[in-house]
C-alpha cells in the first residue's frame, strides 16, 4: 500500500476510534437511565420517591389478577421481587397472567397506581397447536 | 488480475453495462421469490398463539429493519473505499443508497407502529430500539440534505464519508439496544448462534420474504446508482452515446 493510502487508513481508523470511544462513554454514563423500565428488584434497592412517574416492568404473576368492574389489580414479578398495581381502564389484548408486562404509574405505599399498561411480547413466534402440544 | 477486474468494475462505464446486464434477472428472481413468500405468509402460515394474526407484520417489519440497516453497512464500506482509494464509483454508491435507507428505515418505523397498537397498546414508546432506529431514519435525511447542500460535489463526497462513518456506530447501538437495556421491544427471535425461537412454518416464508426484499432493494440501488452515474457524468461523451 502506498503512503498516501496508508495515511488514510490511519486517519479513518483515528476518527473511528475516538467517535467510538466518546460514544461507549456517553452511553457508560448513561447506563441505566436509558433502561426503559425497572424491574420489581430495581425498585426495591433504588430509593424512589413516591409520587414519581416510573415505568415498571416484569412478568404477571399467575393467579393474581383481579377484576372489579373497571378496576383491575395485578402483581409484577421478576420471580425475585414483585409489586402490586392498581390500574383503571382498559388492558391491551395480550395482557394475561405469566405474560410480559410495562406499567407507568406512581408509587404509594408499595402500590404502583397506573396510568398505563402495555402488554410486552417476547421472541417466541408459533403456531396454537403446537402451544397446546407442550402444554400436556 | 484481481488488481485489473477492480479497476474495470470500478470504472463507471463498466459498471453501468453490467448492471443492464444482470439487472433483469435479480429483479425477476427477487419479485418471484418476495411475491410467493408473501402469499405464503400472509396466506397460508397458522396464526401466532398469542398474537393472533397481527404477527404476520413481520413479513414487512423484519425485511425492512434489516435492510435499513444492512444499507447503511453498504454506505460505510462505500465510504471507507472512497476514502482510500478515491473509487468515484464509491462515493456515488454512497449517495445513491442514502434515500433507499431512509425508505426501508421509514418502512419498518412505520410497520412496527402498527405493529404496536394491538400488541403492546401503544404506538410509539421511546425504547431504546425504537429511538435508535428513529435516529437512524433521522441520520438518512442529514446525510441527504447535507450532500444536497453542496455544490461542489466532490466536497460534499468526503464529508458524506465522514459523516457516514462516524455514524456508523449506531449500527451496533441498534443492534444490541434489546440486550443492553431493558426494552419494550422483543428480543431477536432468529440469531446466528442459537435456535430461531420463531416456529419453522412461520420462519421459512420469512427467510423468503427478506430474501425477496432484499434483492428488490438492490434494483432499486441500482437503478439509483445509474441515475447518480447520470448526473455526474453527464458531460462524458460515452455517456451521450448510452443515452
Amino acid at each position: 500500500m502506498n503512503p498516501i493510502r496508508k495515511r488514510r487508513v490511519f486517519s479513518i481508523l483515528f476518527v473511528l476510534l475516538f467517535s467510538v470511544s466518546g460514544i461507549s462513554l456517553i452511553l457508560y454514563s448513561l447506563n441505566s437511565n436509558l433502561d426503559y423500565f425497572f424491574t420489581p428488584t430495581e425498585l426495591k434497592d433504588r430509593n424512589i420517591p413516591s409520587e414519581k412517574r416510573i415505568k415498571v416492568g416484569g412478568m404477571v404473576l399467575s393467579g393474581s389478577v383481579e377484576r372489579a368492574s373497571s378496576k383491575i389489580s395485578f402483581i409484577i414479578t421478576d420471580y425475585e421481587n414483585s409489586v402490586k398495581v392498581v390500574y383503571e381502564g382498559i388492558v391491551p389484548d395480550l395482557f394475561k397472567e405469566d405474560s410480559g408486562v410495562v406499567v407507568l404509574g406512581v408509587l404509594r405505599n408499595k402500590t404502583i397506581y397506573a396510568e398505563e399498561v402495555l402488554a410486552k411480547h417476547d421472541e417466541n413466534y408459533m403456531p396454537p397447536n403446537i402451544e397446546m402440544n407442550n402444554d400436556n | 488480475m484481481i488488481k485489473k477486474f477492480i479497476h474495470q468494475f470500478a470504472s463507471p462505464k463498466t459498471y453501468l453495462y453490467q448492471v443492464d446486464r444482470f439487472y433483469s434477472y435479480i429483479f425477476l428472481f427477487s419479485i418471484i421469490t418476495y411475491i410467493i413468500s408473501i402469499t405464503w405468509g400472509l396466506l397460508y402460515t397458522p396464526e401466532d398463539f398469542v398474537q393472533g394474526n397481527s404477527y404476520r407484520i413481520i413479513y414487512l417489519h423484519v425485511p425492512a429493519s434489516f435492510l435499513s440497516q444492512s444499507l447503511y453497512i453498504a454506505m460505510a464500506i462505500s465510504s471507507v473505499t472512497y476514502l482510500i482509494w478515491r473509487v468515484k464509483l464509491a462515493a456515488y454508491l454512497v449517495i445513491a443508497i442514502a434515500p433507499i435507507g431512509a425508505m426501508t428505515t421509514f418502512i419498518a418505523l412505520i410497520s412496527g407502529s402498527i405493529w404496536g397498537i394491538p400488541t403492546w397498546g401503544t404506538w410509539w414508546q421511546w425504547d431504546a430500539r425504537i429511538t435508535s432506529t428513529l435516529i437512524l431514519f433521522i441520520m438518512y435525511l442529514g446525510l441527504i440534505s447535507l450532500h444536497n447542500s453542496f455544490s461542489n460535489h466532490e466536497k460534499a463526497d468526503k464529508l458524506l464519508s465522514w459523516l457516514v462513518i462516524v455514524g456508523a456506530i449506531n449500527i451496533p447501538i441498534i443492534k444490541k439496544s434489546v440486550d443492553w437495556w431493558s426494552t419494550l421491544h422483543q428480543s431477536a427471535s432468529i440469531t446466528l448462534t442459537d435456535k430461531p425461537s420463531i416456529d419453522p412454518v412461520m420462519l421459512y416464508p420469512l427467510i423468503g420474504s427478506i430474501t425477496g426484499f432484499f434483492g428488490l432493494v438492490i434494483c432499486l440501488v441500482l437503478l439509483s446508482s445509474k441515475y447518480q452515474i447520470f448526473i455526474r457524468e453527464k458531460n462524458k461523451s460515452w455517456v451521450k452515446d448510452y443515452v
